[in-house]
């Protein structure tokens, strides 16, 4: 069987995690920048499983399912945390959201 | 008997403890007879303990009250320590103390800090107990500390006056520069013998050093400065002339009888160290030859009635440093001792003459006293009579006349020693009849405004018979030969080595000391009753050194010069604190950078990404370059 | 294979692609879900078939189902879109692209200029993750266990609405009553 060089498969994750970057910073919609996290939270564990299966070791796929879970629990509690912005501000404007400014 | 030892400076303490805490409520009467109940108590047990230890020829009786500290090694306990040295200072403290504390309670009748008086008094006589009964360094070192404190607390007893509490801020900040050295000398004691048990020092030092080693030298002056001033010798004497501001008694019992011989107490106590180190013991005697001189020469020119007792103080006191010097081990405790009774009489003599003269202190203000206070001018010629030892009847003669005798003929001795005590002894019995001629002779000059009393008059009389008759208790070869009080120290303190061929001489020596000390009344006689005119004549045409000596030779000046004035001026200039500056930059910087940083705070989360973000390009590129 | 793993780059690159460029949210997350289906495919080409299945169910499942979920509950209307158009013209673009390909291009020069070595062609099944993940990791799989207990905990907590009382003795204004 034929395989894949590494160096590829860790383009593609950097590629991806690149993509995620950008779209976290240039979107102001709050939803839009989770869902730009999560896109860079499966290009890290690509990157995990790319690692992994250059040593032939399953701690790649253990870290995988380290940051799956704690995507899951981020996703779950930033879902919360937008559900109260919009409530509070009635936007979804991350910009609106500066009461914190020094 | 023997083993209520602790209860002597327990029971002052608890006086004091008494005084401090019913100070508001007691009566003056109540505060008088605990005052002076416990004092008396405590020299009732002296002599029974005293008749014990003399008539079962005890050496030494330890009493370990309790455990004070113990820390890795080293163990100090609140223990006793009685020999024959600690008795005749137990002696002297309690049965002189007892007086002084009856004393006060006529003259301090119409005082307002009456029960503070007798509180700070017995303080003073239970730190002064536990300095002599100490058997470690350490216990010994609270009690130095302890009447250091009460001396101050004393000085300034009538804080309302500025002088006052300046002359006590003087003496415990001279003393204090003694006291670093003697707490330096106690941790090299320490480094070097792991212990600060003084029995266990003096067994081991001869063994551990040979005479003349660096160590014991340095430790041995270090111990010198402690006792330089505590007991107002050069160069740490010019406190004790200023602490006349406090009352009388405190004068008497504290700067006079007391607390100012501690400093002989400790070398005299640490002797063995001193034997071993005789570079410092030389040191001891010139230290006190030079002392007693210009304390002398200072005493012939002060008006003050209390600064010439003073003077007189720091210029007896030299003589015991000259004896202990010479390694005149007893003699120089017998003269504290006859000097401890005469000159607390002469400073309770002249408390009263100051009550009764509306608190004047210039002498030459008063004369004409002889006959409205004849008890007080007996005694007080009596006090005078064994200042300036008159030969045969006062007991200072007996004292005095030992020194100068051994200041010849010791092997330590030298003919410089002799000719300054021998000069000292002179000028002794100059000013002591001068104040005695001026002050009591001659036309009243101020009315009288109250006669002292009985109490004043027992304490009196009982310090003027002990300076007549406690010389009798040593006398020399050539007269009578009585040797109680040395070999009561024998066993404590070595006897003097006599330099060879010496001997003979001392009746020649006693002859020559009593001519000077005559000679001096004469003078006395011949300059203040019989042509009054001469004495400032002399003083007109060598004003100048008139001057110096009145100053008490410009020290104060001097330290004035040389302490003081940088010290003030270095902290004129480090008065915003070098050091702090530092730290307040700190915090102006860091103040400076928060306020600055701060308004990247914008609250803009997408801002916050990009920095981010700016920050793992500026690091992975910089991990490049760095790399390649 | 190496076709297979190249096709599927591609797709999942141009997903993303989609996904970021999307003004209505439903459809960028439709195009999340075809990435995430595309990088499983990875997964499974460098042999982690364990993970890529799990790729398929928590991510693309039950975390995107999360997302539209919440979307739904916020009841956006074609507003959301409009407004969406008009925060991502302009500009904004230019300084978090440069920075971005600046990474990128660092990370490809580190990757390219090391020696490339070959991907081991073992398959690592599910068995060998299990004995990993409750062997030497089983310190971790715990402390996962208390981070989703959190999760869930904080969720709960931030998800409530609390009552806006603006006075006393005036009625409840707030529509979000539980």
């Amino acid at each position: 069987m034929e395989t894949v060089a590494v160096e590829y498969g860790l383009i593609l994750a950097g590629t991806l995690f690149a993509l995620g970057l950008i779209s976290v910073l240039v979107r102001r919609n709050i939803i839009f920048m989770l869902i730009s996290v999560e896109i860079m939270l499966n290009a890290a564990g690509l990157a995990f499983i790319v690692a992994g299966a250059r040593w032939g070791q399953a701690d790649g796929q253990v870290m995988f399912i380290f940051i799956i879970t704690m995507a899951a629990a981020e996703v779950s509690v930033g879902l919360a945390l937008i559900l109260q912005i919009y409530h509070q501000l009635k936007t979804l404007d991350s910009d609106a959201a500066d009461k914190m400014k020094g | 008997m023997i083993h209520l030892l602790w209860l002597i400076p327990t029971l002052p303490f608890l006086g004091a403890l008494i005084l401090v805490l019913t100070s508001s409520s007691i009566s003056r009467r109540a505060a008088a007879i605990i005052g002076c109940s416990t004092i008396g108590l405590a020299a009732l047990i002296t002599v029974l303990i005293g008749y014990e230890f003399l008539a079962t020829h005890t050496e030494a009786y330890r009493h370990v009250a309790w455990n004070w500290f113990a820390v890795s090694g080293l163990s100090v306990g609140f223990s006793f320590h009685l020999d024959a040295l600690s008795l005749v200072f137990l002696f002297v403290i309690t049965f002189v103390g007892f007086f002084i504390h009856l004393y006060s309670v006529a003259f301090m009748h119409d005082d307002a800090g009456f029960t503070r008086f007798f509180a700070y008094l017995n303080l003073f006589v239970c730190a002064m107990l536990i300095l002599v009964l100490a058997d470690n360094l350490v216990l010994l070192y609270l009690g130095w500390e302890g009447v250091g404190l009460c001396s101050y607390l004393l000085i300034g007893f009538w804080y309302d006056e500025e002088k006052n509490g300046y002359a006590a801020r003087k003496a415990f900040i001279m003393t204090r520069v003694g006291d670093t050295a003697l707490a330096i000398g106690l941790f090299m004691l320490f480094g070097v013998f792991h212990t600060l048990d003084i029995q266990e020092i003096l067994t081991q030092a001869p063994k551990l050093w040979s005479p003349g080693t660096q160590t014991a030298t340095i430790i041995a002056f270090l111990l010198l400065g402690g006792a330089v001033g505590k007991s107002a010798q050069l160069p740490l004497q010019s406190w004790l002339p200023d602490a006349m501001a406090g009352p009388s008694p405190v004068s008497a019992l504290i700067h006079a009888a007391t607390m100012v011989t501690a400093g002989v107490y400790l070398i005299a106590r640490m002797h063995g160290i001193y034997e071993l180190a005789p570079l410092a013991q030389l040191w001891v005697g010139i230290i006190g030859a030079v002392t007693l001189l210009i304390a002398g020469c200072s005493a012939l020119t002060q008006n003050d009635l209390k600064r010439v007792l003073a003077y007189s103080t720091i210029s007896q006191i030299g003589y015991m440093f000259l004896a202990l010097g010479i390694g005149a081990w007893s003699a120089a405790v017998f003269h504290f001792m006859i000097h401890a009774f005469f000159k607390a009489l002469l400073f309770l003599g002249a408390g009263t003459v100051i009550w009764a003269l509306h608190h004047e202190h210039d002498m030459f203000k008063m004369g004409g006293l002889r006959k409205r206070m004849p008890v007080v001018y007996w005694t007080f010629l009596i006090g005078a009579g064994s200042l300036a030892a008159i030969p045969l009847v006062t007991a200072g003669f007996y004292s005095k006349d030992q020194i100068l005798w051994l200041a010849w003929a010791s092997a330590k001795g030298s003919p410089w020693f002799f000719i300054a005590a021998l000069t000292g002894a002179f000028i002794t019995s100059v000013y002591t009849f001068r104040m005695v001629f001026v002050t009591f002779f001659g036309a009243e000059k101020t009315h009288t405004a109250h006669l002292p009393g009985k109490l004043m008059h027992v304490a009196l009389m009982v310090l003027a018979v002990l300076s007549l008759v406690g010389g009798f208790i040593e006398l020399p070869h050539t007269f009578g030969h009585v040797t109680l009080l040395s070999d009561l120290l024998h066993p404590i303190l070595p006897s003097t080595v006599l330099r060879a061929g010496a001997e003979s001489s001392e009746v020649l020596i006693q002859l020559i000391a009593a001519t000077v000390a005559l000679s001096g009344v004469l003078l006395a006689y011949i300059f203040y009753i019989v042509k009054p005119s001469l004495a400032d004549e002399i003083g007109s045409s060598c004003f100048e050194v008139h001057q110096l000596w009145y100053a008490g030779w410009r020290f104060d000046a001097l330290y004035n010069l040389l302490i003081v004035r940088p010290f003030v001026w270095v902290s004129t200039i480090n008065k915003r604190d070098i050091i702090d500056q530092f730290y307040t930059g700190l915090v102006t910087a860091t103040e400076y950078f928060g306020k600055t940083f701060s308004r990247t705070q914008t609250g803009v989360l997408r801002w916050y990404i990009m920095g981010i973000t700016a920050g793992a390009v500026i690091i992975l590129t910089l991990s490049l370059f760095i790399n390649r | 294979m190496q076709a297979t793993f190249y096709i599927a780059s591609a797709v999942a690159v141009l997903a993303t692609i989609m996904v970021i460029t999307r003004y209505n949210m439903i459809h960028a997350l439709l195009y999340l879900v075809i990435s995430f289906l595309a990088v499983a495919i990875v997964f499974f080409i460098l042999g982690a078939p364990f993970v890529a299945a799990l790729e398929v169910i928590v991510y693309a499942g039950a975390i995107v189902v999360l997302i539209i979920f919440a979307i739904m509950m916020l009841n956006l209307k074609e507003e959301a879109v409009e407004q969406e158009r008009i925060w991502f013209s302009g500009n904004t673009w230019i300084g978090p692209g440069v920075l971005s390909v600046i990474l990128l291009g660092e990370l490809i020069y580190i990757l390219v200029s090391s020696a490339s070595p070959e991907v081991s062609s073992r398959v690592i099944d599910a068995r060998d993750v299990g004995l990993s993940l409750y062997g030497p990791y089983i310190i971790g799989v715990e402390l996962c266990g208390l981070l989703l207990m959190s999760g869930i905990v904080g969720a709960y907590h931030l998800g409530r609405q609390k009552k806006k009382v603006v006075h006393r003795f005036l009625e409840q204004t707030d529509e979000w009553k539980q």
